[in-house]
């Protein structure tokens, strides 16, 4: 009797997963699917149906018409300078709050870490009129800053937590070998770092990638917009009913995250938890 | 040792880029803000210090009720769905999938990864009636369900569920994650101690591991009211506040007073009232959760 129990429950719970999984893949996959329809297939047959064949038109549409290529482009710039310049400022930055000797590191670190509490809402409009006054507005490098700014916080907690666990034996002995503080860093401790590194570059891939408010507030030349602006900038007037060539820009944007999740799930996992916390 | 590990043009060299740049670009916007609140206009064009009255206009505007009210359902429907949800589910992977645990939980994260623009792109399209019917709309019609097939984001009455089915969609995967992490490391003998003295499994699930989860429901409601308070991107790109002010959220409000009627003064104090939200939730969360813990 029992076991009969057993085997029902078991199967119910599987039937549930597959449907939860079902449920959480199938429309990203439909996205894909249609981007690869053409538009006939699109308005005659059942949106379940598979694309007759792989064409990709829709995505030479979609890139060469509203600004997705150039867009892209954008994004991948932004993005890529704001991962390097994470690592560049957060690393020494948190070495020093951790291992280095000075007097007010304890509150220089709560200082930046109040950064994590403020909603990005309460500083925009201030950061707006700044811009403008500077003339940083629908500048890349501007927007590669502020996407930085905000992401110190965290990046800062998820390293300084990294430092912590470094030995100060280990320091202490490359010290008295006669390393200077830049080896110590470059040398000794840094190599020691790739994963809680892949975890900060991670983060910071998926803020700026994803991120709407920033670039849509500083950027008005559509020729400097970033690929989230644009998407629904795209939808607006191409997408209504052309609907072939929006599903592909869709996919234009989510694919480079599908990708790195594919081969980063555990970083990405990580550093979105870590995120999710803050605050 | 104290001259390498305290030398102070290493120091400045290593924190000074981080500092300047927190300061420049959080920092003194934050602080700039509560000043901005006491003018009304422009920066730059007819900016006029105009004392309390940007305060005063909380009070009589009917367009922040009505998003406040927005969000509010909307906090309280996904937050509620997601905790809900995340910890059942948390729990079904735990105990009925045997094999493949972690394959199971990497997929269901997949939506937290996307963009929020995109997806709310593609729940346009799931949820399309014109020219063509979406993904839903055929499902139901494929099923026989007539009844059901509308044009869900254009429906006032509709468009606030499809934004919250959205969100859920979007967001569970993280609730699941916390929970699973939260449950696995509970302690065996506990469980197996209540199973020796006769308890069921629901009682074990009740009795022994909910209130064991109780810091990880605490971080969860946590992470869902920063999370929710401030949900700018999947309503903007959905439905863009519409139609008319029915999914509109008080980022949105403060995002368009601001930038599209120039308001920046009262587009400010929107600000500042977000920020009171999270910080006023967050303390009753913790309240709650302490003096229930102090028990």
């Amino acid at each position: 009797m029992s076991g009969k129990k057993h085997i029902v429950s078991r199967c119910i719970s599987i039937i549930l997963v597959v449907l939860l999984l079902v449920i959480a893949i199938y429309p990203v996959l439909w996205l894909i699917l249609s981007s690869l329809k053409t538009q006939n297939e699109l308005t005659l047959n059942s949106a379940f149906s598979l694309p007759g064949s792989l064409n990709f038109d829709n995505y030479v549409e979609a890139w060469t018409t509203g600004n997705m290529g150039s867009s892209f482009v954008n994004s991948v710039i932004c993005t890529a300078g704001s991962m390097l310049l994470i690592v560049v400022i957060a690393v020494p930055f948190s070495f020093a709050l951790v291992k280095m000797r000075w007097k007010l590191r304890k509150r220089i670190n709560s200082y930046v870490l109040m950064g994590m509490m403020v909603p990005v809402q309460v500083a925009l409009i201030p950061l707006f009129s700044m811009y403008n006054t500077m003339g940083f507005t629908n500048s890349r490098i501007g927007l590669i800053l502020i996407y930085t700014a905000y992401s110190l916080p965290l990046s800062v907690t998820l390293l300084t937590g990294f430092f912590e666990s470094v030995p100060n034996e280990l320091i202490e002995a490359a010290v008295i070998d006669g390393c200077s503080i830049y080896q110590v860093l470059g040398k000794i401790v840094f190599p020691l770092m790739t994963n809680s590194i892949m975890t900060v570059l991670t983060l910071q891939f998926m803020s700026s990638w994803n991120d709407l408010i920033f670039s849509q507030t500083m950027i008005s030349q559509p020729a400097k917009q970033t690929i989230q602006t644009a998407l629904i900038m795209f939808n607006g007037s191409y997408g209504q009913v052309n609907w072939g060539p929006l599903f592909a820009a869709m996919a234009i944007a989510v694919i480079p995250t599908l990708v790195l999740y594919l081969f980063l799930s555990k970083f990405m996992i990580r550093g979105m938890t870590a995120g999710a916390v803050k605050g | 040792m104290k001259k390498v590990l305290g030398n102070k043009k290493a120091i400045c060299l290593f924190t000074l880029p981080a500092v300047i740049l927190f300061t420049c670009l959080v920092f003194i916007p934050l602080i700039w803000s509560f000043t901005y609140t006491f003018f009304s206009g422009q920066p730059g064009l007819d900016f006029e210090f105009n004392v309390l009255d940007n305060y005063i206009r909380v009070f009589t505007d009917k367009t922040l009720r009505t998003t406040l009210v927005n969000n509010l359902i909307y906090v309280v429907v996904v937050g509620g769905m997601q905790i809900i949800l995340g910890f059942l589910i948390a729990m079904l992977i735990n105990f009925g999938v045997k094999k493949h645990q972690n394959l199971v939980r990497s997929l269901l994260f997949i939506p937290v990864v996307l963009p929020g623009v995109a997806v709310a792109q593609m729940f346009l399209k799931i949820y399309a009636i014109t020219p063509q019917y979406g993904l839903l709309n055929s499902f139901f019609d494929a099923v026989g369900l007539d009844s059901f097939v509308k044009a869900w984001t254009g429906d006032p009455q509709t468009a606030m569920i499809a934004l919250i089915i959205m969100d859920i969609w979007k967001a569970v995967g993280m609730y699941i994650l916390v929970f699973y992490s939260g449950i696995i490391e509970l302690p065996e003998d506990s469980v197996e101690a209540a199973r020796i003295d006769g308890a069921s499994t629901w009682q074990i699930i009740t009795k022994v591991q909910i209130p064991q989860l109780k810091p990880v429901f605490r971080m969860a409601l946590i992470i869902c009211i920063t999370a929710c308070f401030k949900v700018y991107d999947s309503p903007v790109a959905l439905t863009g506040g519409g139609p008319g002010t029915a999914t509109m959220m008080p980022s949105m409000y403060m995002y368009n007073t601001a930038f599209n009627y120039g308001e920046f003064g009262y587009g400010s104090v929107l600000a500042l009232i977000i920020l009171l939200e999270c910080a006023l939730f967050t303390l009753v969360v913790g309240r709650i959760f302490r003096n229930k813990e102090a028990e």
